[in-house]
């Protein structure tokens, strides 16, 4: 066929697709619709899932297990969650339930902080961690007016990325992890928050850094503290373990309670996730800190806006418990006995993961294990050291190095140990 | 902080009309007071009604050793998904049983129809954020603004409400769905139409899904009252089974709010039927990522009360009786309001109390009648929607003196 009946066929050919734009001949929309790449994460624990070898370990997805390996409902939440039998199921207000925003937000900036005295906080529900990141990510899109961007520490959560990006915001980075040391990129750190334009959003994990375990240290905090305030960022921080990292709640806020103390007016997501355990109810808590009351009042009718044409108002079951908890003395007194177990339970994993290696005759520094905090640890395993690991042990974990510390259990740590040992040595 | 606030200039946004109306009826101390706005049922004492089948099923759960509170999957519980979409297309549905039916557990109805159109706004119509999208006039307000945030820039209204009938404006929906731009999105009510509790007969049903057709207009179906408004689920069903038993690619966005009562727990269902197996499995792990972006995974306790009520016999025949019973009590006070209303002669035809079905009626009454019986402490929307569950057999009396009194002596509109 010659080249000019070609363009015209070609030319008719557009002008149909023009006005029958998706439909092919099946007569469906969704031809061109691919198949969404599989979480990375989730896709772990459908290969650990299909493995037979009875010592497989799945040190992938981020839920706590107890010493035997189960899913743990803390007893906390089992009294809480009688203690709620018989109540209504009248919608929740867009924002929530006040007695566990309330409480959410005391947890977050300490009982008497001026924030709260002040009434300069709007604080709503959230659907846990991920749902206030995302309403703080809209309301960043629509109301920060200076730039749409937000920096993320390298590596961050791989969800923060999606996140963001769906709001409407672009995503750029600072350094954080140093590879070489499996600790935290000071300097790195320090010249790229630097670098960042004035009037920037910048993203911080509060504690228990995720994926790599790896925390600054106080003086560090303070330094970024420092950067922030002299080149006006905005601090959104991402706090889904206060209390799971240390043992201790105080603590754990420490770094986020230092630039309030400092003037930041932050920008905060609270996850109920792990610290109660509450993972599939969805508790969460984002907080814009406001210059004032009235200007809280503003704000909270504008992320109201915001919620409601999303999902109109959250989940009560998840809130009820944790407000429960929260504000009934002997439960919370228990509560914080039960936090801090979990997180010295990981704490001794990690222990006993180094001592185990040491015990395998490993010559390799292994502290960074320790010196790390929280559910996941960076292992500083390259990608053929954990397909090895996966492939001849059945220790699955993602393909960056990171293991989740909670798959640890004393009857298995050895077996981890010797299986590091031999894909290092 | 020396540096002026970053949101020195954020506004302050309008409250929400509904729940400011909540607010000014519960400021109100007035003994005779009637709320008649937000949509949840109401006993005949004027209680807020958690169904005994809910009490029961929580009870178990509450004492079972086995549940825990695990992440569920981004999609949702499993079983939940499959009972939902079972109970919206019927168990033997063509699509069903051919795969191309599947459900994706959402945050109640409301999250179910955001789900859709972020879905549609990425992938309809190669990603045109100008298609058009209708909604029935008057409709739910809270559809423009969940479709307009997900990205759409062109919303359109359809003819609906007959203020002349107050009835269906057939012939003007049908001549706005010609007149739409081919490939359009139309957004209809499944049954019990909110606000105005009119609904296409079948045969109306059978004209709009014939045009559909021809303009190849795509359907997303807002079920937010099966079982709720005749008391049976499927013949509330009816529409959503015809769409798909005609061969039509549909959304259909669930929610589990009044049926079951579980308005705060955010029980909801988007059914997507595609063309083929797939096709759904591909659209499937779209929504997938859209989920995890914008909450990571449903909450569990809703949809666990929801797939043990219809996956139990026992429950389910709990759970339909109970339907009943709401539905019935709504029926009641539909027939008691037209008879006393008759009976009174009050001015107007008001069989369309009557004709009407679900939660809501659109009164006719007008924004000053609606004034006026605030002044007499009886909260309604501006439009005249009531919500029939906020009437009982003791109120009924005082509502029907002060619409009464309304009509006759507020003169601008007619009845």
């Amino acid at each position: 066929m010659s080249l000019t009946i070609n363009k015209n066929i070609c030319s008719l050919l557009q002008r149909c697709s023009i006005s029958h734009r998706s439909l092919n001949r099946t007569g469906s929309w969704w031809s061109n619709v691919e198949m969404g790449p599989p979480d990375p994460i989730l896709g772990v624990t459908e290969a650990f899932k299909r493995d037979t070898n009875p010592k497989k370990m799945n040190l992938g997805v981020g839920a706590y297990r107890d010493d035997q390996g189960k899913p743990y409902v803390l007893p906390t939440v089992k009294k809480a969650e009688l203690a709620i039998q018989g109540l209504d199921k009248e919608y929740l207000g867009i924002t929530g339930l006040p007695a566990f925003t309330n409480a959410a937000a005391e947890l977050a900036f300490g009982a008497g902080n001026t924030v709260l005295t002040d009434k300069r906080n709007v604080t709503v529900q959230g659907i846990s961690g991920t749902g206030s990141l995302r309403i703080g990510a809209n309301f960043l899109n629509k109301f920060f007016t200076s730039n749409k961007s937000i920096w993320l520490p390298t590596p961050s959560w791989g969800n923060h990325v999606p996140i963001f990006k769906h709001a409407g915001l672009d995503v750029e980075w600072y350094r954080y992890y140093k590879p070489s040391t499996c600790g935290f990129d000071a300097e790195g750190a320090m010249e790229d928050l630097n670098k960042i334009p004035e009037n920037s959003i910048v993203l911080f994990h509060a504690c228990a850094h995720n994926p790599t375990g790896v925390d600054p240290k106080p003086e560090n905090w303070k330094e970024m503290s420092s950067i922030c305030k002299k080149r006006n960022l905005l601090p959104f921080f991402d706090m889904a373990y206060q209390g799971f990292a240390s043992g201790d709640i105080n603590k754990d806020a420490s770094a986020m309670r230092h630039f309030v103390a400092e003037g930041h007016n932050v920008v905060l997501a609270q996850s109920f996730a792990k610290n109660m355990g509450l993972y599939g109810e969805r508790a969460g808590a984002f907080t814009v800190v406001c210059a004032d009351q009235e200007e809280a009042a503003r704000v909270e009718s504008q992320i109201k806006i915001l919620i409601r044409p999303m999902y109109s108002n959250p989940p009560c079951n998840g809130a009820r418990i944790a407000s429960t908890v929260l504000t009934t003395p002997e439960l919370r007194e228990q509560w914080l006995v039960e936090v801090k177990g979990m997180a010295d339970r990981i704490i001794s994993m990690r222990q006993q993961l180094v001592d185990n290696l040491k015990k395998e005759g490993s010559t390799r520094d292994w502290s960074h294990i320790t010196d790390q905090i929280g559910m996941f640890c960076y292992t500083g395993l390259n990608p053929d050291q954990v397909g090895d690991l996966t492939k001849n042990h059945s220790v699955y974990l993602t393909k960056d190095g990171r293991i989740s510390v909670a798959g640890v259990a004393s009857g298995n740590v050895g077996y981890l140990a010797h299986a590091i040992h031999q894909v290092t040595k | 902080m020396s540096s002026p606030s970053l949101f020195a200039d954020v506004e302050l946004a309008a409250p929400v009309v509904v729940f400011q109306l909540t607010a000014d009826y519960n400021a109100d101390d007035a003994n005779k007071k009637i709320n008649l706005g937000v949509g949840a049922y109401r006993t005949d004492e004027g209680e807020p009604w958690v169904l005994p089948v809910v009490r029961s099923v929580e009870a178990q759960m509450a004492i079972d050793p086995a549940l825990n509170h695990e992440y569920l999957p981004i999609l949702g519980l499993p079983s939940f998904r499959e009972l939902a979409t079972q109970l919206i297309l019927g168990k033997d549905s063509r699509a069903i049983l051919e795969n191309r039916a599947g459900g994706v557990q959402s945050i109640s109805g409301t999250g179910a129809l955001r789900l859709a159109a972020e879905f549609l706004f990425r992938f309809y119509n190669k990603r045109e954020k100008s298609t058009p999208v209708y909604v029935s006039s008057p409709t739910w307000g809270n559809q423009t603004a969940v479709f307009k945030n997900a990205g759409f820039t062109d919303m359109r209204t359809y003819r609906y409400w007959d203020p002349e009938t107050r009835g269906l404006d057939y012939a003007g929906m049908l001549q706005d769905m010609k007149n739409a731009p081919e490939y359009s999105i139309f957004i209809f009510h499944g049954c019990a139409h909110n606000p105005t509790g009119v609904d296409p007969a079948h045969e109306e049903w059978k004209g709009i899904a014939t045009v559909c057709k021809e303009r190849n207009i795509f359907p997303v179906l807002d079920c937010a009252y099966q079982g709720f408004a005749s008391g049976d689920p499927d013949v509330d069903a009816w529409s959503a089974r015809m769409f798909v038993d005609l061969g039509f690619e549909v959304l259909i966005c669930q929610s589990f709010a009044k049926n079951f009562g579980l308005y705060n727990e955010r029980v909801g269902n988007l059914t997507m039927v595609m063309r083929d197996a797939p096709t759904l499995s591909r659209c499937k792990s779209q929504v997938e990522l859209i989920i995890r972006a914008m909450y990571s995974n449903p909450p569990h306790h809703g949809a666990r009360v929801v797939a043990s009520t219809l996956a139990n016999p026992a429950f389910k025949q709990e759970w339909l009786d109970n339907l009943h019973t709401m539905s019935s009590r709504i029926k009641d006070m539909r027939q008691l309001l037209h008879s006393k209303l008759r009976a009174k002669g009050t001015p107007g035809n008001w069989d369309h109390i009557i004709n009407q079905i679900g939660m809501f009626s659109f009164t006719g009454l007008n924004a000053s009648q609606v004034q006026y019986l605030k002044k007499r402490h009886i909260y309604l929307l501006s439009s005249g929607r009531i919500n029939m569950c906020g009437l009982t057999t003791s109120n009924m009396e005082y509502f029907v003196d002060s619409v009464h009194d309304a009509v006759t002596n507020v003169k601008d509109g007619k009845l």
